[in-house]
């Protein structure tokens, strides 16, 4: 979230996109109702905050919602597109925030068009975009020009691009109405007044499409549009699954970053600066502090030293030639597709099981037992664990030698968890471990010294990054976690104190940061992340009245609560609106929030011409509406679903992504096979979408028998109109297939699901809930065993253009009653 | 220590999530309910024995297009009546008036004769053949003994069930009805606050209490005792009551029903084993 939980109750308009708070987060959900039961906040003339839910199907969420969209999964670029095009048509952006905070003014280089789907710089064999098609005029200064009426410039493009997207097209590509979708832009179209304010909240229902990322850009560009980035009651909200997805990403456990959001160095790069040369955000505005690209350098270098400690040193580039630097793509998916490929000989699980949460669960099954050895590290049975002996398989075919591991459950250990606000929150050690079972870090701590120990005895390639490993433990097998919260917060090494502030941090050597975002959150004075002054006493904990609490938990970067929040506040520095202040200038210095911005001095007082631009994050400075950094397109635009039952109605020639993932296997190289392996609508007419109820968390409730008794049995929703045609009632048992594979379960009829009207076509969705499988209480109770429960077996293998995220959230099937 | 409390659940707020079932379930260290799909979103059915909060789903199509289904949750619980039924059919005192004001079955006097299953217009109360007793929400008289808030509402996390004092409760829903018809939900209407004399735990409701499956607020009285037809009914009421006990305390070997006879299942739910 760039904002927070309890700031939605700042809010007057709540847009929720693939999101379902209602079940997937009831706990903050209480903050949507609380702005609802506000009378000073919502359009017009108030009387609460309007939630609009745009989703495929009517849940939780919509039953409390002021208006519920139908929309066709995977269509919201279509829908945030036509917001934009009606807020750009109407004149009803915030002029001064656009013009001033946003990339709007700056003139993009004429190698950029965008004609029949495609956008310049296409090449189809490689199915890669050229992105430097895409970048700024620059003028002599080497910064890029800016000019708000230059035909080329960010806006006027904009404004072309998103013309298409009419409210007749919207409803053709997305199936909402149209006079809805114009109640919903009327309603939107009042959040770009400065004295009102919008937030966007989404989930994995954005992310999980070949579109994922475009489907969120497309979110913070209509923000950006409407002045609502940086302020309390706005932003684009994700809400993280689980209780630490968010410092799961935090800390890089993601192949394509290094932690803090740094970007894995690419396999040419031979030293630091090559690195930072090319791979750092570049300023491309003579005002803008570029604060990342600025102290990348210091950041890598406090991460290595940190890594390898006295090894690391200037002599060596500080070890930089120890970090791994894929040459392909190395994510979640490809980790199977290289074992199918015989490439893997083993393979540790920790904290999830691949079985249930990857797409394509037959294909999964398929590597997994292509490999030589498989360790499961968990507190429970999973399906991963016990796939070799899943009904109907044979376990003496299955050579893969598989060890189960027991690790503590959460409860059982201390640690820190961070939520969707970024607040690392520490938590206490509730019951002591059970049985046998270790901490997953003790078992990888003791591994670590294992391996170690083999190298010293018998060599072995590139030894140099294990020998040199840090591992200043006070019992190097057992690490504590606050030991290792200490290390990520970083060090001072000449003093030996650990660091306050990640701005302190030095290129030189002399400092380290585990996580340079996190640095901060474990100073000298002691651990933040156990700080709980909350609503014991609102006035003294909550000074601002903004919700704010900065003395509860610690929230990164730099305990700051909203991030961007320089544009919280209008040129001058006064906020936006006086009764909802993020930060404000208060003639010597910043005020309220901590800063996204020096808090005082000539690069920080409004009234100098030497101040900053408000995104310091980013080259420009300012919040990009249109960006080269997206590998599917600088401006979002709509894509169908790999597997969708039309043609997209924008440009039918240029269907889907033409930079979506996709995993050729065998067929190295020939897109057009894999693409061809993909379902069509003749076979599997009806679109599904795959989520998660509230009743269970993912697939480990599935031990709970009080949480197995509310939601007892797998089962599909079927809208009744479909349920009608195919002769199904609520508790038969059907059958749901797609290319490749199936499931049998039982159906709900429901009316919360109904048909769409898309481009002409009347179109069916079906719900599929994910959480059963051959291992829990409910399996062991059904005369099947669980065979055929995994929703993932119908799930496609493709993945995001820029995040390599699976699609599970839009594919085709079909139904049958057994 | 003693004092009237009270329950006020607001619908209008109740997002489904269940988790006054497992609190109370795990509070009051309730049997789990057996696996069997109902109609998934509530598989548990009823209050009884096993269940003493019962999240309802309400689902119908509607002629509004911005909202295409009306989906009602409600946490339904014990109303604790002030004028009880089921308190007033005891033939063993075994149900009492607590000094929170709550009505509550004590375990150890209670013979099973399910007086009170039959008596209670609510069908809240459930009966244990494992114990061959009564069981029906205890207000966590255990946690009010400890000055603590009760399980469910404790958990709740947006504030639908709301406890404390009654006369503060009832305040707060009045002012919650004001807010709501100011915003134009012109139907949310307080049920509880005549119903048996008063329920003390009572609801914000949407819509009439019909819909909820609840007696409307007419028919929600016990016979009056000036009313010689009333005198009537309560005797023989009274009358079936100690046959029905006396049969009921004959058969207190013989293995009970798993479910209260009159605990059919809800119109549309299908139990699939």
């Amino acid at each position: 979230m760039t904002n927070h939980w309890r700031d939605i109750k700042n809010t007057d308009l709540i847009l929720i996109n693939g999101a379902n708070p209602a079940e997937a987060h009831p706990v903050g959900f209480q903050w949507f109702l609380k702005a609802k039961l506000d009378p000073s906040r919502g359009p017009g003339s108030g009387g609460g905050a309007r939630i609009v839910h745009a989703d495929p199907r009517f849940t939780r969420t919509s039953a409390m919602a002021d208006i519920y969209a139908r929309i066709r999964t995977g269509t919201d670029v279509a829908y945030f597109g036509g917001l934009i095009n009606y807020v750009l048509q109407n004149d009803l952006t915030h002029k001064d925030y656009v013009e001033n905070y946003t990339n709007a003014s700056f003139v993009v280089k004429d190698t950029y068009s965008f004609k029949d789907g495609l956008f310049s710089g296409y090449d189809p064999t490689t199915r890669k975009y050229d992105v430097a098609k895409w970048g700024y005029e620059t003028g002599s200064d080497g910064f890029a020009k800016r000019d708000i009426n230059h035909p080329r410039s960010v806006l006027n493009l904009m404004k072309t691009h998103y013309s298409r997207y009419t409210p007749e097209m919207v409803s053709r590509i997305t199936g909402i109405p149209q006079d809805q979708f114009m109640r919903i832009a009327q309603l939107v179209g009042e959040m770009g007044r400065p004295d009102k304010v919008m937030t966007i909240v989404y989930a994995v229902g954005l992310t999980h499409h070949t579109t994922g990322g475009e489907l969120i850009r497309s979110g913070a560009v209509l923000q950006l549009l409407l002045g609502n980035m940086g302020r309390p009651g706005g932003g684009m909200n994700a809400e993280r699954g689980h209780a630490n997805i968010q410092g799961n990403t935090d800390h890089a456990i993601s192949w394509e970053i290094l932690p803090g959001y740094m970007q894995i160095p690419a396999p040419e790069r031979k030293s630091i600066d090559d690195y930072v040369a090319k791979q750092a955000p570049k300023k491309s505005d003579p005002r803008s502090w570029n604060f990342f690209g600025t102290n990348y350098k210091k950041f890598t270098v406090s991460l290595l030293k940190g890594w390898y400690g006295d090894a690391a040193t200037k002599d060596n580039d500080f070890a930089f030639h120890w970090i791994p630097k894929p040459a392909k793509n190395s994510s979640w998916m490809s980790i199977y597709d290289q074992a199918l490929k015989g490439k893997m000989q083993g393979l540790m699980l920790s904290g999830m099981t691949a079985t249930s949460i990857g797409p394509d669960s037959n294909r999964v099954m398929q590597a997994l037992a292509n490999l030589k050895w498989l360790v499961v590290m968990d507190a429970l049975p999973t399906t991963s664990s016990e796939f070799w002996r899943r009904p109907g398989a044979d376990p003496n075919a299955i050579q893969t030698e598989v060890f189960m591991v027991p690790t503590t459950h959460w409860i059982e250990k201390d640690g820190s968890f961070v939520n969707s606000g970024r607040w690392s929150q520490w938590k206490e050690q509730v019951l002591p471990p059970s049985g046998s079972s270790r901490h997953d870090h003790w078992i990888l701590a003791d591994l670590f010294q294992r391996i170690k120990k083999l190298y010293q005895q018998q060599g072995g390639k590139f030894p140099d990054p294990i020998m040199a490993l840090t591992f200043k433990y006070a019992d190097p097998s057992k690490p504590t976690l606050d030991e290792i919260a200490q290390e990520v917060n970083g060090f001072d090494l000449t003093t030996g104190k650990r660091m306050a502030k990640f701005a302190d941090l030095k290129d030189d050597g002399t400092t380290t940061a585990g996580d340079w975002i996190y640095t901060g959150s474990y100073p000298d004075s002691g651990n933040l992340m156990k700080r709980r002054d909350g609503i014991q006493d609102p006035l003294k904990n909550d000074p601002t009245g903004m919700g704010f609490y900065p003395n509860w938990a610690w929230s990164w970067p730099l305990n700051r609560r909203v991030m961007y929040n320089r544009a919280s506040a209008d040129l001058d520095g006064k906020p936006w609106d006086a009764t909802r202040p993020g930060i404000k200038w208060n003639g010597e210095k910043w005020v309220g929030d901590v800063p996204d911005y020096p808090a005082s001095g000539p690069t920080a007082d409004p009234k100098s011409k030497t101040s900053w631009l408000p995104f310091i994050m980013t080259g420009e400075g300012v919040g990009r509406l249109f960006s080269s950094s997206m590998a599917d397109g600088p401006f979002p635009e709509h894509y169908e679903p790999m597997e969708s039952p039309v043609q997209n109605p924008l440009h039918p020639s240029q269907s889907e992504d033409p930079v979506a993932f996709l995993y050729t296997g065998a067929d190295s190289g020939n897109f057009k096979k894999v693409k061809d392996s993909f379902g069509n609508a003749t076979d599997y007419p009806y679109v599904a979408t795959s989520y998660r109820l509230t009743e269970h968390e993912h697939y480990v409730t599935q031990h709970v028998p009080l949480l197995a008794g509310l939601q007892p049995h797998p089962f599909v929703e079927v809208p009744v109109e479909l349920a009608r045609q195919k002769g199904i009632q609520t508790g038969d048992r059907v059958r749901v297939r797609s290319k490749r594979g199936k499931i049998e379960v039982l159906a709900l009829v429901t009316p919360r699901l109904a048909p769409s009207l898309i481009d002409g076509k009347q179109i069916f969705t079906i719900g599929i809930p994910i959480h059963w499988g051959f291992v829990g209480v409910s399996a062991e109770q059904d005369p099947t065993k669980g065979a055929n429960w995994l929703a993932n077996a119908l799930t496609p293998f493709v993945g995001d253009a820029n995040a390599y995220t699976p699609e599970f959230k839009a594919f085709l099937v079909n139904i049958e009653k057994i | 220590m003693a004092r009237t409390v009270g329950f006020f659940t607001d619908v209008s707020l109740c997002i489904g999530c269940k988790a006054c079932e497992v609190a109370c379930k795990e509070w009051n260290q309730l049997p789990d309910n057996p696996v069997q799909f109902r109609d998934s979103y509530d598989n548990t059915g009823q209050l009884d024995h096993r269940n003493f909060r019962h999240v309802r789903f309400l689902e119908s199509a509607t002629s509004n297009p911005d909202k295409p289904v009306a989906w009602t949750m409600m946490s339904d619980v014990c109303k604790h009546c002030a004028n009880a039924s089921c308190l007033e059919v005891c033939p063993t005192n075994a149900i009492i008036r607590t000094e929170f004001d709550t009505v509550f079955i004590q375990q150890d006097v209670c013979n099973g004769c399910r007086n009170c299953i039959s008596a209670c217009p609510y069908s809240v109360i459930g009966f244990d053949s494992q114990s061959g007793t009564a069981k029906k929400c205890t207000f966590c008289y255990d946690r009010l003994q400890n000055n603590m808030t009760p399980a469910c509402a404790q958990a709740c996390p947006t504030q639908s069930i709301k406890f404390g004092d009654l006369a503060e409760m009832r305040q707060v829903a009045a002012d919650r009805v004001t807010a709501l018809h100011s915003q134009g939900q012109t139907q949310a209407r307080i049920y509880g606050d005549k119903e048996y004399g008063g329920l003390h735990a009572f609801f914000l409701l949407n819509d009439k209490p019909e819909a909820y499956g609840l007696p409307s607020t007419e028919s929600a009285v016990l016979p009056s005792r000036n009313n010689a037809a009333g005198y009537l009914g309560v005797l023989v009421t009274a009358v079936v009551a100690a046959i029905g006990g006396l049969i009921a305390f004959r058969r207190r070997g013989e293995a009970g029903p798993e479910r209260p006879p009159h605990a059919t299942d809800e119109p549309g739910s299908r139990t699939v084993p």
